[in-house]
Formats: structure tokens, C-alpha cells, sequence
């Protein structure tokens, strides 16, 4: 089941381009079906749900793909398994493109606000680091407001990221008030006509209602400095994270109102097949993936790609 | 964390009830929905085979033995193999070699490896009593050695910072200089890694080889999905893991990493991370965790949590004034609830109480700020009104309303809830017993 000498995560195949992950899938299924027409009985049904499943997308989502790849495929059996693969990836496709929204940080009036906010340990400050490269890359000028201040040197690890790419990061001492430390940068950032401003906060579980409430806090705090702020809420979520990645954008979204998500550490082994269920549910627009440390890697969301690496990369899981 | 899986479960095995006899079609039905119960809580799909088809060979095997029902028998059988597969006992550390015993930590980006290994440095040094040195080899994420070195701060205990710039070498200095300062246990933290990422995993290899730990352990995020089993089978061919730390078990997921980690690597889960704080880690008690899936709650640890924490002296004048009818007074309440705060607050309290699985959830939503007012108010009285709440009048409710920075309303709701409290626990009181009483009847209530 294990396969570490992997050389690559999910979405290393999504570095090596479309045509080469296309190829893989092919291999695949292919020596699974042995090539030429496919039944399409229950053995097959098995099959392709339990790699739905071992990609975490859930019994539900799962069940409901299936019903929806029996619509795209009614007959008896179907051409060969590369059509059985284009049906499955079709229908994971029809879920997540609704959700293929890319981020645009433009305000009417500077600084455009992003809100950082995720559980403890979900990438939420190494996503910052890499976003904030990528939109000065564009050419925009960003600013950062160091929000966790509960962690210990969470405050140190942004400032010396800040340090060594020459962004500028507003802090205060560890313990100070969230709310206050965006507060300010905020001020600072439109005194400084700075285009995007993004703010991180400390991690915390959606089931801890004080601190989910801090979080209410510094949306009305920010709201008043500029009703159109934030404009973004970014969810940050581990690809790692079983069906209670669900709960997780649930109730953050309850909370604060997430108007994005970003999915980091697909780079393992890790395939992130919660963000089906909860595109499906919820509607949440999937902003990036993350895939590696670099800057770079830090890609934005495409639903084509992802449907095709989600199941290449199941495929081979079951096969290993 | 296993309520919504304690909930499934539950109910699946309801269904059997009152049915005569186990056939091999009605148990088909219960274990498709065990089946899907365990891949909801995200136990990886191979370790979910294997489990559903020991429990179809054990229960289609057995006979319904005497006076039990069908369900119960099957609900013994899977109960047997969930405990099997989640461990037979608490294992605990071995903290038996020559010091300084070292404990390395490993796992993902993220898993909570820096706070954890702080929470077992705080626990090593209170309930063990060791001295207890701490290290960190991550020199990839900006800040950790800081992160640790706050925290080794926070609980007390001692914090080596390397010269060298290469996590080998850095552990082999904190080893020689834990040895040379005679402490008893070497915490040693490292940066996070992907099981796919081979330079990494092999560095992992280099510190444990030169570190040589006693327990090397797998931290592992308790809400993980499928590939919780891909990553703990990496970590455990690459570094012999010891024992495997459970954290953010204080969210609500339902925990199924736990299973598959257990089955993949077979090694104990040793702790659980319960919280944000930093005395949030707990000893894993697999029977328990077994029977909570299954919603019989977990009274024991909820008995030995209130030993270690709440005053006995407290308790037991309390349970006198009770059960002589004496009753409650107002000062009775702050103390029950400055000890309910101890315990870690209401939500992790009725997690505990059989049957409280579905109320847990709403429960919960009385947060512990409600407790910090009630209490405030209660402060803001003078003694003799604590005893004599009835002299609390309109004027004297609107002095303790402004000196606890509450409301009016806040002071009668208070009031009211206390009269009532008042009066179950004078009805309580007749029974003869105390607290232990008061325990059992809660209990008898709940289930």
C-alpha cells in the first residue's frame, strides 16, 4: 500500500504536464482492463469507488459520483477503460468547475484584504510566504500583518520571512490583541497605498468557540476601517485532512464568511479528495493548490487538472 | 473526536436489536454500515477490509451464547476486534534505560510535533518526575528553534541550542551535553517531512541513528484521512518507530487515523493531544477508546481525571453539606465551578459521561466564558449575600451587576438556576453516599 519511492505527490504529476499524466492514467487502467471494451459491472463499480474513497472524497460524494458516471456511460459496458476514465473525471470535473474561481485582488479602494485563517498546522504562514512572492511577482506591492500571536514565534517566523523577501510585515509582541495588530497594519497599508494587504491568524480548531469568535472580531474591526474588508477569506486546508475537512470549512465559513480556499501539501502523498464534498456542499471557490516549498509552487486552481490527477494518482495508489 | 463515530456505530447495531438470530444476510446489512462508519471517520479503506472481515469470521463462528440478543453478541464481537486492532493496553513510555533516555519525534508538516513535544517535557517532568532537556533539529522552517526554545520556556524545562547548522550534528551536541549535565530525558524535535521526500526521510534516518533513541514516536494529526496509512507505514520502515502521539483529538473529527496508523505500523498510540493548552496531553487508554466508539462512554478517565485535579478535601465537605440537606450555597458553586475549570472546562467534561455523545455538541456551546461570569458575580457578592441569596434585592442585584460587569438579568438568571440546583440536590441528598451516589444516579440517568 505504501509506496515511498514514489519520486512524486499528486501534483508532481500536474508539474509534468497534462499530456504525460494522460499517458500515466492510460498505463494505469489500462493494465487493469487489459485494453478493448469494458463491462461495466458491479466488480468495476468496486473498483473505481474504491479509489474514490482512498483519495478521501467520501461515501457520499463517492455514491454520488458513481450515480453520475452510470449517466454518462448507460450502456452495458463501455468502449475501453479510457473511456471509462474520461466518464469518472467528467463527472468529478462537473463538481469542481463551478469552484475554479482564481483570486483577483483588486479594490476599489487599496489596500485589497486577505484574511488568512485555518486550524493549527494546516500551511496557513508558509501560504502567505508564498503568496505574498507571487503577487509582488505581479508587480503589486504587499504587506503583512502578523496575526498569531498566540503561537510561540509565530510573530519571528513571519518577520523573518518578511526579512529575507523584502516585504514588509506589521507585528507586535507575542500575546499581543489580533484584532489590533491587523488593525494597525491596515492603517499602515492604506497610509502606504499598498495594494494587497495579508493578514495571518493564529491556527485554531473550528470547534473552539472563543476563538472562532475572535476571529468574528476581527472582521468587524476590519469592516470598520473599510466595509468592503476583507475581501478575501481564505480558508487554508491540509490535502492530508479526512472528511472533517468538511466540518472545518463548515463552521469557519459560518463563522467569518470564507470566500476562498487554498489546499496545501498535495506535494505528498496526500490527494485532497475533500474539496469534492465540499465544492459540492458548500460552493467555496478553490483559489490554489499547493504542491511544493517553493514560491512557485503555489499554483492556482484548475479543475480539469485536478479531476484527472485526483484519479491518476488513486489509480496507482491501488495499484501499489 | 469520536461521538459522530460512536453515533454510527451505535445505530447500525440498534438495528439488530430485537432480531432473533444472526444470519448471514442481517449481519451483511449492520457491517456495510460498520463498514461505511469507518470510512466516514477516515480509517484507510485496506485497514477497514481487513477489520470488517475478522468481524464477519468471529460472529458468523459464534454462537449466540444464554440470555444474550443477537446484537449484543455482535456488538461484543466488534467491540473485541476494535480494542484488538486499537491496542490491548496502555503502553507506556520506557523510560527504563541509562539517562539520558531520548525520545525522538517525527512526523509531517504540521502534525503539532514542536507543541507536543513541549506538552510530553511539562508531563515527563510532573508525573514522572524527570529532568527533562529539549532540542530542535528543524533548521528548515524559519523560527522553529525559537517556537521550541518559548515553549521549553513555558514549562520549565531545559533547552539545548546547537552551534552547528546540520540537524545531525545538532542532535549528537545535545546528546553529549544531556549527558554531561546528568538529565534524564533528551526530547529531540524535528522538522517536519514528507514521506515522499527520500533526502529528508534519509536525514530522519541519520538523526536516529545517531541519537539512538529509546522511543522514537510518530505524531500523527487525528484528522487525517486515507493517507494517514501511507505516511505511518514511510515512518515506520525508515526510523522503527516506538509508539505513535494522537493529537488535536480535542476537534471533532472522528479519529479514524487512529486505527489505521495502529493496524499499519501494529505500534501503540502512547498520548493524545487534547488541547490548545499546554498540560493538554493525555495517556491513551485503548479499552476506552474502544468502548467510546462504541458509545458506552468513558467514565473511567473521567474519574481519574477528577482525582488527580479536583481538591478532596473540597469535594467531600461538599458531598457532607449535601447529603445532610444542608444544600448549596452560592459559594459551593464557584468552587464546583473553578474546579469544573480545571477539569478542562464543560465541554470536555461531558464528553466523558456515557451517552453524552449528542449532547456533547450542544453542551459544548457552554463555553467556558459562561462559567468565568458566573463566577464574577458570584464574587462580586458579599459573603454573607453568598450564603443568604435570598437578601439579594433589586439594589443589591444592581451593585453586583455593575462590580461583575454583567447585567441585571445575568444576577436572577444566576439566582434562579441556583434555587433549582438547590433543590435537586436536596432531593439527591436524601439518598445515603455523597458524591459517589450523586456520580452513580448521573450515570444511571445518562445511559
Amino acid at each position: 500500500m505504501n509506496d515511498a519511492s514514489a519520486p512524486t505527490g499528486l501534483m508532481g504529476r500536474l508539474r509534468q504536464g497534462l499530456g504525460r499524466t494522460r499517458n500515466k492514467l492510460q498505463e494505469g487502467l489500462g493494465q487493469l482492463f487489459s485494453g478493448g471494451p469494458v463491462q461495466l459491472d458491479d466488480e468495476l463499480s468496486e473498483l473505481l469507488e474504491d479509489q474514490l474513497l482512498m483519495a478521501d472524497v467520501g461515501v457520499e460524494t463517492t455514491t454520488r459520483l458513481m450515480r453520475r458516471l452510470r449517466e454518462i456511460l448507460p450502456g452495458e459496458a463501455a468502449e475501453d477503460s479510457q473511456a471509462v476514465i474520461d466518464g469518472l473525471a467528467q463527472a468529478v470535473e462537473e463538481i469542481l468547475t463551478p469552484c475554479e474561481m482564481p483570486l483577483e485582488p483588486v479594490a476599489d479602494k487599496p489596500p485589497y484584504v486577505v484574511l488568512v485563517v485555518g486550524i493549527n498546522g494546516s500551511g496557513k504562514t508558509t501560504t502567505i510566504g508564498k503568496l505574498a512572492r507571487r503577487l509582488r511577482d505581479e508587480g503589486r506591492s504587499v504587506m503583512l500583518a502578523a496575526g498569531d500571536t498566540f503561537r510561540a514565534a509565530a510573530v519571528e517566523q513571519l518577520q523573518i520571512w518578511g526579512q529575507r523577501n523584502e516585504i514588509p510585515v506589521i507585528a507586535q509582541h507575542a500575546g499581543a490583541d489580533s484584532a489590533a495588530v491587523i488593525h494597525d497594519a491596515f492603517a499602515a497599508a492604506r497610509a502606504r497605498g499598498t495594494d494587497v494587504l495579508i493578514a495571518d491568524t493564529a491556527g485554531r480548531l473550528h470547534t473552539q468557540d472563543n476563538l472562532m469568535e475572535e476571529l468574528r472580531k476581527i472582521r468587524r474591526v476590519l469592516q470598520r476601517q473599510d466595509p468592503a474588508a476583507p475581501h478575501e477569506v481564505l480558508l487554508v486546508l491540509d490535502a492530508g485532512t479526512g472528511q472533517n475537512a468538511l466540518n472545518q470549512a463548515r463552521e469557519f465559513h459560518q463563522a467569518v464568511g470564507v470566500s476562498g480556499i487554498a489546499l496545501t501539501k498535495l506535494d505528498g502523498t496526500a490527494r485532497g479528495g475533500i474539496v469534492l464534498t465540499i465544492a459540492d456542499q458548500l460552493g467555496i471557490p478553490l483559489r490554489f493548490i499547493g504542491i511544493g516549498e517553493k514560491a512557485e509552487d503555489l499554483r492556482v486552481f484548475n479543475a480539469h487538472d485536478f479531476a484527472r490527477a485526483l484519479l491518476a494518482s488513486a489509480r496507482e495508489e491501488a495499484q501499489a | 473526536m469520536f461521538e459522530q463515530l460512536s453515533q454510527r456505530l451505535s445505530e447500525s447495531v440498534r438495528r439488530l436489536r430485537g432480531q432473533g438470530r444472526l444470519t448471514e444476510d442481517n449481519i451483511k446489512d449492520t457491517l456495510r454500515e460498520v463498514r461505511m462508519a469507518l470510512l466516514e471517520a477516515d480509517v484507510a479503506l485496506p485497514v477497514v477490509r481487513a477489520f470488517i472481515e475478522r468481524v464477519r469470521e468471529r460472529a458468523l463462528g459464534r454462537e449466540v451464547i444464554g440470555s444474550l440478543t443477537p446484537g449484543q453478541a455482535l456488538i461484543g464481537v466488534v467491540r473485541e476486534e476494535l480494542e484488538a486492532a486499537l491496542g490491548e493496553r496502555n503502553e507506556a513510555l520506557d523510560l527504563r534505560a541509562r539517562p539520558p533516555v531520548v525520545i525522538m519525534l517525527a512526523g509531517l508538516q504540521g502534525a503539532g510535533k514542536t507543541t507536543t513535544a513541549a506538552k510530553l517535557a511539562r508531563y515527563l517532568q510532573e508525573r514522572e518526575k524527570k529532568s527533562v532537556m529539549m532540542v530542535s533539529v528543524d533548521v528548515q522552517r524559519p523560527a522553529a528553534i525559537d517556537q521550541l526554545e518559548t515553549l521549553a520556556g513555558q514549562v520549565e524545562a531545559r533547552f539545548f541550542r546547537g552551534q552547528a547548522d546540520q540537524p545531525v550534528a545538532i542532535a549528537r551536541e545535545a546528546l553529549s551535553q544531556a549527558q554531561r549535565a546528568y538529565v534524564d530525558v533528551l526530547i529531540v524535535d524535528t522538522a517536519g517531512r514528507l514521506a515522499v521526500d527520500e533526502a529528508m526521510m534519509q536525514e530522519a534516518a541519520e538523526i536516529h541513528e545517531a541519537v539512538s533513541p529509546t522511543e522514537t514516536l510518530f505524531v500523527v494529526d487525528s484528522m487525517t484521512g486515507q493517507d494517514a496509512a501511507n505516511t505511518a507505514a514511510a515512518f515506520n520502515e525508515k526510523l522503527a518507530l516506538t509508539g505513535v502521539i494522537l493529537t488535536k483529538t480535542d476537534g471533532d473529527a472522528r479519529g479514524g487515523a487512529a486505527l489505521s496508523v495502529r493496524h499499519v505500523t501494529g505500534k501503540p498510540i502512547k498520548f493524545l493531544g487534547i488541547g490548545e493548552k499546554i498540560d493538554a496531553l493525555e495517556p491513551y487508554h485503548p479499552d476506552r477508546v474502544a468502548s467510546r466508539l462504541l458509545g458506552m462512554g468513558d467514565v473511567l478517565s473521567l474519574v481519574e481525571e477528577a482525582e488527580r485535579s479536583v481538591d478532596q478535601g473540597e469535594a467531600e465537605r461538599l458531598a457532607r453539606n449535601v447529603s445532610k440537606g444542608k444544600g448549596l450555597t452560592l459559594e459551593d458553586l464557584r468552587d464546583q465551578m473553578l474546579q469544573m475549570k480545571k477539569l478542562g472546562g464543560m465541554g470536555s467534561l461531558l464528553d466523558k459521561l456515557p451517552g453524552m455523545g449528542k449532547l456533547g455538541a450542544a453542551a459544548g456551546q457552554v463555553d467556558d466564558k459562561q462559567i468565568d461570569h458566573t463566577i464574577a458575580i458570584i464574587n462580586s457578592m458579599t459573603p454573607r449575600e453568598r450564603r443568604k441569596p435570598d437578601l439579594i434585592r433589586a439594589s443589591r442585584k444592581r451593585r453586583i451587576a455593575a462590580g461583575s460587569g454583567t447585567r441585571v438579568q445575568d444576577v436572577n438568571r444566576l439566582l434562579k438556576q441556583h434555587m433549582q440546583m438547590q433543590k435537586m440536590m436536596k432531593k439527591m441528598g436524601k439518598g445515603k453516599g455523597g458524591m459517589q451516589q450523586m456520580m452513580r444516579q448521573l450515570q444511571g440517568r445518562m445511559q
